[in-house]
């Protein structure tokens, strides 16, 4: 069963259509990438599953259940726009946050004191927010977006405002949960991290979905049969079905092409040909990355 | 709603812990209670003595101007211009110059000084001299002074009010005070508490916590929590307020010997009783039995009532001004109507208080916007059970009723960041689904 199911939803403020018809499903222990372009309609469908604003149309359920005010204690929701009450002091706030999710005290307590433990920031319980680091801030942002041991956890842009190590920490921090069965909605501009950590994609344009799959079938859809090859010899030249995209000459004096298979055919056929011709040094397929096809999905979408 | 009690708590104590409000709270009444002493203490305590030359041409007045602590009367002899020229050499206040005066047309005294000299001490010099003029003028028409004093006639009115116990003495001076003071603390507390519910908004909204809190909990209940947590900060600051301010009023009051007064109308700190004196005490003791009269119980539940309603009408309204803005710079186009029926409660005061039970004064103690103020007003001059019981149903009408508007516009509001915002906005995110 699918931990969340997004069917059909629309929602519009006033002129503006921001969700057109979405449909998504999410299983459990999975990384779900949301992408989409600026205004895409990614915030307000996340808005709409963690209940700050209704859908006009449509259903989410949760474990098969229509969603219900009882269902924000089981997600954790980490906002693009986030920040802490500043005067307060760190304890107190994760406190505060981690029963309005609805722990109790000791729960609270017990759970908090795990998190700053893991994260080496006991010492600072009595500091006011206001007097740590924008780092140090953010993860004690993360604690409280965990905290209560969330089945769902919506993350808009988790590593901005993080260094290089601590965005290393929270990553880890990111599998470790899904390892544990935590199902994770990851929205962000970064291709890079959503190439690393996402298991399933989702592209949001124009309020529409236009792409949606786990990542290697999406990859391999758009894959086109290219392969780049190093060798020693005379420059190619190749009949159809194959075409020449580019040529170099590489620092050590071997020459790369760049070739593409118009049939889509067997790779091995290419290969045998080539070394007939020429000696291989190496072989490899092109693979477009996340960042490739958002782009030209991207921009497919918008001019055609 | 152990949502709302979570997020009142907060509210309370961040606020309640702050030091600001423990200096606030504390420096209040020392500072009511210090003003208090100071008026008190400079009021019985005597300026220095001002010694004033007398200069009569006319001949009536030799050793008729009486000094007292305040001035010395000194006569002196000679010419005006060269008294004129030495008075103050010699360190006097000022010089009376009394010419040659005709009784039944007095005319021509002067007082030269070297400063203003104050309005009693004018006064003062004018009563004695006309009272000496009003005894020459008795002696010139040869009339009996005993006959004149039955003539003084001087009624002292009681105004007693009909009630259901009896009749009670009434004094509309101190009806006044206390729908006065009544009044404008309300209007205080409101426009006070109000814009710390604005500020604790913006502020959410600035440090952009307001996501991370309503992904756990409604816009509703947030917005409430932090109108009713505040309502708990105005609620123990008063307690605290009344408690001090007592302490240091009844301290006050022993020291002016007030209650002396009260207790004993006859009992005075000088060893001379005279009439005037009596009278001027027996005013005193009406006024507290006055008090005693009033219905402090009811006035103090009645007060917290309405302190507390017209908070909660105009919270969330302040509420909603914050959720609209991004600083609290930008608040300003939007208090405006929240303004406009506040201060039409205060000014209209005078006209209330003067006539509680016109027309002005019944509908604007029933309208929710200014009936805090103005009912509060009006209490201490007796107003009709039914009249109370309207005012307070449609006050909490209108607490329902700001905000459910509040609310609709609130929970968009909090969303938005770095848009103009103007009224027409705000009608749409009113309606917004």
């Amino acid at each position: 069963m699918n931990i969340l199911d997004v069917q059909d939803v629309s929602k519009s403020f006033g002129e503006n259509t921001a969700l057109q018809n979405v449909s998504l499903s999410i299983s459990k222990g999975e990384i779900f990438g949301l992408l989409g372009p600026n205004g895409a309609g990614k915030s307000t469908l996340i808005r709409i599953i963690t209940q700050i604003i209704k859908a006009d149309n449509g259903e989410i359920l949760i474990k098969g259940e229509k969603l219900k005010p009882e269902h924000i204690e089981v997600i954790g929701y980490l906002p693009e726009e986030r920040g802490l009450y500043k005067k307060m002091k760190v304890g107190d706030q994760l406190m505060y946050l981690a029963r309005l999710k609805g722990l109790d005290k000791s729960e609270a307590f017990e759970k908090i004191k795990y998190w700053i433990k893991k994260f080496e920031i006991e010492e600072w319980w009595n500091k006011k927010i206001e007097d740590l680091s924008k780092g140090m801030q953010q993860k004690v942002q993360f604690i409280s977006t965990v905290v209560h041991d969330p089945d769902i956890l919506i993350l808009d842009e988790p590593f901005s405002g993080f260094d290089p190590i601590n965005a290393n920490l929270i990553r880890d921090e990111i599998l470790q949960l899904r390892d544990q069965g935590c199902s994770i909605i990851f929205s962000t501009h970064r291709m890079e991290s959503v190439e690393e950590l996402c298991d399933h994609i989702a592209l949001i344009n124009n309020a529409k979905k236009i792409l949606d799959g786990p990542k290697f079938e999406i990859k391999e859809a758009h894959k086109k049969h290219s392969y780049r090859v190093e060798y020693k010899g005379d420059d190619l030249a190749l009949a159809a079905p194959y075409a020449i995209s580019s040529n170099a000459t590489l620092q050590n004096t071997n020459k790369e092409t760049v070739i593409i298979d118009q049939s889509k055919g067997d790779p091995n056929e290419l290969i045998k040909l080539l070394a007939q011709k020429v000696e291989i040094h190496s072989f490899s397929e092109i693979i477009p990355s996340m960042n490739d096809i958002f782009i030209s999905k991207v921009q497919e979408v918008n001019h055609g | 709603m152990d949502k709302i009690w979570l997020i009142l708590q907060r509210e309370y104590l961040t606020r309640v812990k702050k030091k600001s409000f423990i200096i606030m709270t504390i420096l209040t009444p020392v500072l009511f209670g210090a003003m208090i002493f100071f008026v008190a203490w400079f009021s019985t305590k005597k300026g220095d003595k001002k010694v004033i030359e007398v200069l009569d041409d006319s001949g009536y007045f030799e050793k008729k101007l009486k000094s007292n602590e305040e001035v010395n009367f000194v006569y002196i002899g000679g010419d005006l211009e060269k008294a004129k020229a030495d008075f103050e050499a010699h360190g006097s206040f000022g010089l009376l110059y009394i010419p040659k005066i005709d009784i039944d047309k007095p005319d021509g005294l002067k007082l030269y000084s070297g400063q203003n000299p104050s309005f009693d001490l004018v006064n003062m010099i004018k009563g004695q001299v006309s009272e000496e003029i009003r005894q020459l003028r008795i002696a010139d028409l040869d009339i009996d002074e005993t006959m004149l004093d039955k003539l003084n006639v001087d009624v002292n009115l009681k105004t007693l009010n009909m009630t259901e116990t009896g009749e009670k003495e009434s004094n509309a001076g101190v009806n006044f005070g206390i729908g006065y003071i009544a009044s404008f603390l309300i209007y205080i507390f409101i426009f006070l508490y109000g814009a710390q519910v604005m500020r604790g908004v913006i502020e959410e909204k600035s440090s952009r916590i307001v996501e991370v809190i309503i992904s756990s909990v409604k816009p509703f209940q947030l917005m409430m929590g932090k109108v009713l947590g505040v309502a708990a900060v105005g609620l123990t600051q008063f307690v605290i307020w009344v408690i001090l301010m007592s302490a240091v009023s009844a301290s006050a009051s022993t020291f002016t010997g007030i209650n002396e007064l009260k207790d004993n109308p006859a009992v005075t700190r000088g060893a001379d009783v005279d009439f005037d004196q009596m009278e001027n005490n027996e005013e005193i003791a009406g006024i507290f039995r006055a008090i005693e009269n009033i219905p402090i119980a009811q006035i103090i539940s009645l007060f917290i009532f309405y302190f507390l309603g017209g908070y909660l009408v105009y919270a969330s309204l302040f509420a909603m001004v914050g959720s609209a803005v991004d600083s609290e710079a930008d608040s300003q186009q939007f208090m405006l109507p929240i303004t406009i029926p506040l201060l039409l409660a205060i000014f209209s005061l005078g006209p209330v208080l003067s006539d509680p039970n016109s027309q002005l004064a019944f509908w604007l103690s029933m309208i929710p916007f200014t009936s805090p103020v103005v009912m509060m007003g009006r209490i201490a001059y007796g107003v009709p059970g039914w009249e109370i019981a309207l005012s307070m149903l449609l006050l909490i009408g209108g607490f329902i009723l700001t905000t459910w508007v509040a609310a609709r516009v609130y929970r968009v509001g909090i969303l938005i960041h770095g848009t103009k915002v103007n009224y027409k906005v705000l009608v749409k995110w009113f309606f917004q689904n």
